[in-house]
């Protein structure tokens, strides 16, 4: 009973320390990253195919799910603000949630799922294959070489995507608001243009996705980089990448959307 | 530098993104809508700004002639001391009055100017004289009951 009791409390104390252990690693190596991205500048070439990698492959799901995200919003908004009869208010609703908090925190999540993902199998694999060793042994630093235009390529998609995300969503609105339903166009545009400020809303969304990309890349390359070097370490760090970069990127909305509400009043 | 394939999609998805901004910038947001070279600012007090806020417009017959730039309180007058930066298109007489007006019944608070008929114009700096609060729901309420209850005298029941 005792016994029992006691190899309990040790698991969860295992744990706790195993997550702090993982949290400090993955600065640190967050800052390593940051200390060896010359290369990835100095040879832009390789983060153009990064770009290509993380960027360019996930403007598809993006593009169609911002559409029907942005189409689902303007039925269900439709639906709720006509009964106070301000439908011409609908561009607004759509706007400003897909600016503020769909745009990027949707594209951040598909962006986890299909890049990250990508991103840890394809570095853990390296590992496993011992080619980022066999680098090492050239002296060539493979987190330079490997990580750090990966983390850059994403760092920079992202952004890229969240807007191309919020954009096809007010689209996907057009289609459903104005040319399906019949809100008036004229008050669709306008009255969305006279509430969405650009420094507030479009630059905070950037900033937003911009962190959403940090903070996926990171956690991408960490669980890659630290995956056991066996099809099943691997397989389990990219299940870990998406689920603990899903959790991040909720869990940095909060933070992020908490200060930059405080500064509009 | 040789061109590869790559470069052309990654080029693409730049510049997808970059329409993508232009088009939230433009066609969504208000960036250079709204931001006159030549402006003029000027202040107004009032007893009650009830829920005006910093970038409200301000309009005269509806028309959007400026905005509202600083909210703050007067700790000398004990009012609020509004500032508002007008389009230097616009002048408007020296006797100009502003009312704090709420669009629709559930609509955002914003200041609205009435032209007077002076013969000079608000000049840089100029304070308007005559202005009138914003309708306090709850004061409007009260009164109206008061005035019901002085209305009807009070009978001695039997």
């Amino acid at each position: 009973m005792v016994d029992g009791l006691l190899d309990w409390f040790r698991l969860i104390g295992g744990k706790t320390i195993n997550a702090v252990w993982r949290i400090g690693a993955g600065t640190r190596f967050l800052f390593l990253i940051l200390f060896h991205s010359g290369i990835s500048f100095r040879r832009f070439g390789l983060t153009i195919r990064k770009i290509f990698f993380s960027g360019v492959l996930s403007t598809i799901i993006i593009v169609v799910s911002g559409l029907f995200v942005g189409m689902v919003l303007a039925l269900q908004g439709y639906e709720t603000l006509q009964v106070y009869g301000s439908e011409e208010k609908l561009g607004v609703l759509v706007a400003l949630s897909l600016l503020r908090e769909l745009g990027p925190v949707v594209s951040g999540l598909l962006f986890a799922s299909r890049a990250g993902s990508a991103i840890t199998a394809e570095i853990g694999l390296m590992k496993a294959t011992e080619q980022l060793s066999a680098m090492d042994i050239m002296a060539v630093n493979p987190i330079g070489r490997v990580v750090a235009p990966h983390f850059w390529g994403g760092v920079i998609s992202m952004p890229i995507l969240a807007t191309i995300f919020s954009a096809m969503g007010i689209f996907g609105a057009y289609l459903i608001g104005v040319v399906l339903i019949g809100v008036d166009v004229g008050a669709f545009w306008s009255q969305m243009q006279a509430a969405v400020d650009f420094r507030y809303d479009i630059v905070n969304s950037l900033i937003k996705s911009f962190v959403f990309g940090v903070a996926v890349t990171a956690i991408a390359t960490y669980e890659g980089f630290d995956a056991a070097p066996t099809a099943e370490g691997v397989s389990g760090a990219t299940a870990r990448t998406v689920v603990t970069s899903s959790l991040v990127i909720l869990a940095l909305d909060l933070m992020l959307t908490a200060f930059m509400m405080r500064g509009w009043n | 530098m040789e061109r590869r394939a790559v470069d052309l999609w990654v080029g693409l998805f730049v510049v997808g993104g970059f329409i993508a901004l232009m088009m939230l910038a433009l066609k969504v947001g208000n960036f250079g809508a709204y931001s006159p070279k030549d402006v003029y600012v000027i202040k107004a007090h009032f007893d009650n700004i009830g829920g005006l806020k910093e970038q409200a417009p301000v309009r005269s017959s509806g028309v959007v002639v400026g905005r509202v730039t600083d909210v703050r309180f007067d700790s000398k007058k004990f009012d609020a001391e509004v500032t508002l930066t007008m389009d230097g298109k616009f002048k408007f007489p020296s006797d100009t009055t502003a009312a704090i007006l709420t669009s629709g019944i559930l609509g955002e608070n914003y200041v609205g100017l009435e032209a007077g008929g002076a013969e000079d114009n608000l000049k840089q700096g100029d304070v308007l004289k005559l202005t009138q609060s914003a309708i306090v729901l709850e004061k409007l309420i009260s009164q109206f009951l008061f005035s019901k209850a002085q209305e009807a005298p009070t009978k001695p029941k039997e």
